[in-house]
């Protein structure tokens, strides 16, 4: 079995080659901004308006979304952060490792709430991450801004706010940070 | 079939107990959200086997898999087969045969649950067996120091009282030292075990010598129903010599602890008022034993069990 991309946990072994650059840290941020005006614009404001990171890869993009709605309307969003790992469906098939905490301090009922993740892949840590939500209250509606759609989706799930679309084989991986997106494989590491 | 059992502390070693204890953050934070359930374990079942009496135990095991949304099977001796003659290996036999994933055993004699994977696939988790092992104790232990002290690595921990019939202090040990704290045993000599020697700790029967300097005091419950073989002079003596008073507790370090397994003896090994001591962690403990034990079933049945599907394939 190929190497496979599983931002979420920890890689079990391997190095990542990177093959080509998809996006540098400007292109990171321009799309950064339009999402944020997006986001603005779809809910007509700010009121109500929840960010939540998907542990690892999407809460410093939820950070960062947050610092550019408070900057173009002078309002402060609330961020939290989820770890979907005990709500994943292939717990017991590969090993589950939950990465940080989760730290959700306010009651998500009523509230829109807006997921951000880095890549959009299978759709189902999506799945899981809607599972864990209405754990905390029950949304007056749920959106998802990720910063790559790389198809191969498995489930009914689309991206509200998208950086950008990048079609991809199955078994290449997505390097998100805020210097840029890479598109690469994972080797086995050297011995 | 598994190879994944937490039968003793030397099943996990430190890479073990830090994972185990890595996952505790997270149950922590699960169990404070407004539903404190998760459907990590849904579809497992967990076999809880009490052949000795216990409150704790049991009833935070069978939270622990609520908690995870896994079914648990309750056992106890007083309502079941055993009562009839039923041998331990054709008790697990039945469970197993009814298609358990973990079987949590408590047992009066030391040794059942390594005798458990020769009769069932099932994870096996050692909730107590006879003055042995009761590892799930030590990781709470463990997390509460670690939660209240930063870490154990450097601390001095002195253990108190009843050593040679204790299981806890046993698993204790054990995880203190792999964990890098310093481990004194305190208590009458005949309370004492023989080979000490390879246990890596120091021992000493002067309770006060260690108090001023000891970052954790563990009192271990006087085990009250072996009086009888007369191992001290009388509870009166035992209390004076190595229980817990509030003028003891006076002279321990600022930022010190007082535990206890629990149950607790009031007026024997501590003073009637020391478990709501300012210093005293002993609460703190129990509400982490359910925590522990979220991360121990799913360190087996979850984090740890891999078993790979031919073209699996998953973000």
């Amino acid at each position: 079995m190929a190497d496979l991309e599983r931002p979420n946990t920890p890689l079990d072994g391997g190095v990542f080659h990177a093959r080509s650059e998809i996006m540098n840290a400007d292109g990171v941020r321009r799309a950064l901004w339009r999402m944020s005006h997006e986001i603005l614009e779809q809910n007509r404001g700010l009121s109500e308006l929840v960010l939540v990171g998907l542990e690892v890869g999407g809460v410093h993009l939820a950070q960062k979304l947050a610092e550019n709605l408070l900057e173009i309307e002078k309002q402060k969003v609330p961020v939290g952060t989820l770890d979907v790992a005990f709500y994943r469906d292939d717990i017991g098939i590969r090993q589950v490792t939950p990465s940080n905490p989760t730290d959700m301090p306010f009651d998500l009922t009523s509230r829109i709430v807006v997921l951000v993740d880095d890549v959009l892949f299978t759709g189902r840590t999506i799945r899981a991450a809607m599972d864990a939500i209405v754990d905390f209250g029950r949304p007056a509606a749920v959106q998802l801004a990720v910063m790559i759609d790389r198809g191969h989706r498995e489930l009914p799930i689309r991206p509200d706010y998208v950086g950008k679309n990048v079609p991809t084989r199955r078994d290449e991986l997505v390097d998100v940070t805020e210097n840029g997106v890479l598109l690469g494989v994972m080797k086995d590491a050297k011995p | 079939m598994t190879e994944n059992h937490i039968r003793g502390i030397d099943d996990l070693g430190k890479s073990g107990i830090e994972e185990i204890l890595a996952l505790s953050d997270h149950f922590h934070e699960v169990s404070t959200r407004r539903i404190p359930k998760v459907p990590a374990l849904r579809g497992k079942t967990i076999a809880l086997l009490f052949y000795e009496d216990s409150t704790r135990t049991r009833l935070s095991f069978e939270t622990a898999s609520k908690r995870l949304s896994a079914d648990s099977l309750n056992f106890s001796i007083g309502s079941s087969s055993v009562k009839k003659g039923e041998s331990l290996r054709d008790t697990i036999e039945t469970i197993s045969a009814m298609g358990v994933d973990a079987i949590v055993v408590r047992h009066g004699s030391a040794g059942v649950p390594w005798m458990l994977p020769r009769w069932t696939d099932a994870a096996v988790i050692n909730a107590g067996d006879g003055s042995h092992e009761h590892p799930t104790q030590a990781l709470l232990d463990c997390y509460t120091i670690r939660k209240n002290l930063g870490e154990l690595n450097g601390k001095r921990i002195a253990i108190v009282g009843d050593i040679k019939h204790s299981r806890v202090a046993r698993s204790n040990v054990k995880a203190f030292l792999a964990l890098g704290a310093s481990v004194t045993l305190v208590g009458p000599k005949t309370l004492m075990p023989f080979n000490t020697d390879d246990w890596g700790v120091e021992t000493t029967d002067q309770f006060d010598s260690v108090i001023g300097d000891s970052d954790v005091l563990y009192m271990l419950r006087m085990q009250l129903e072996r009086q009888q073989k007369s191992f001290v002079p009388s509870l009166r003596e035992y209390a004076k010599e190595y229980g817990l008073s509030d003028s003891r507790a006076q002279s321990m370090k600022p930022e010190s602890l007082i535990m206890h397994p629990g149950p607790m003896n009031r007026g024997v090994e501590v003073s009637s008022n020391i478990k709501e001591h300012p210093k005293s962690v002993v609460n703190n403990q129990v509400a982490n034993g359910v925590i522990i034990r979220m991360s121990a079933l799913y360190y087996l049945l979850g984090a740890g069990s891999i078993t790979k599907l031919e073209g699996f394939n998953d973000e």
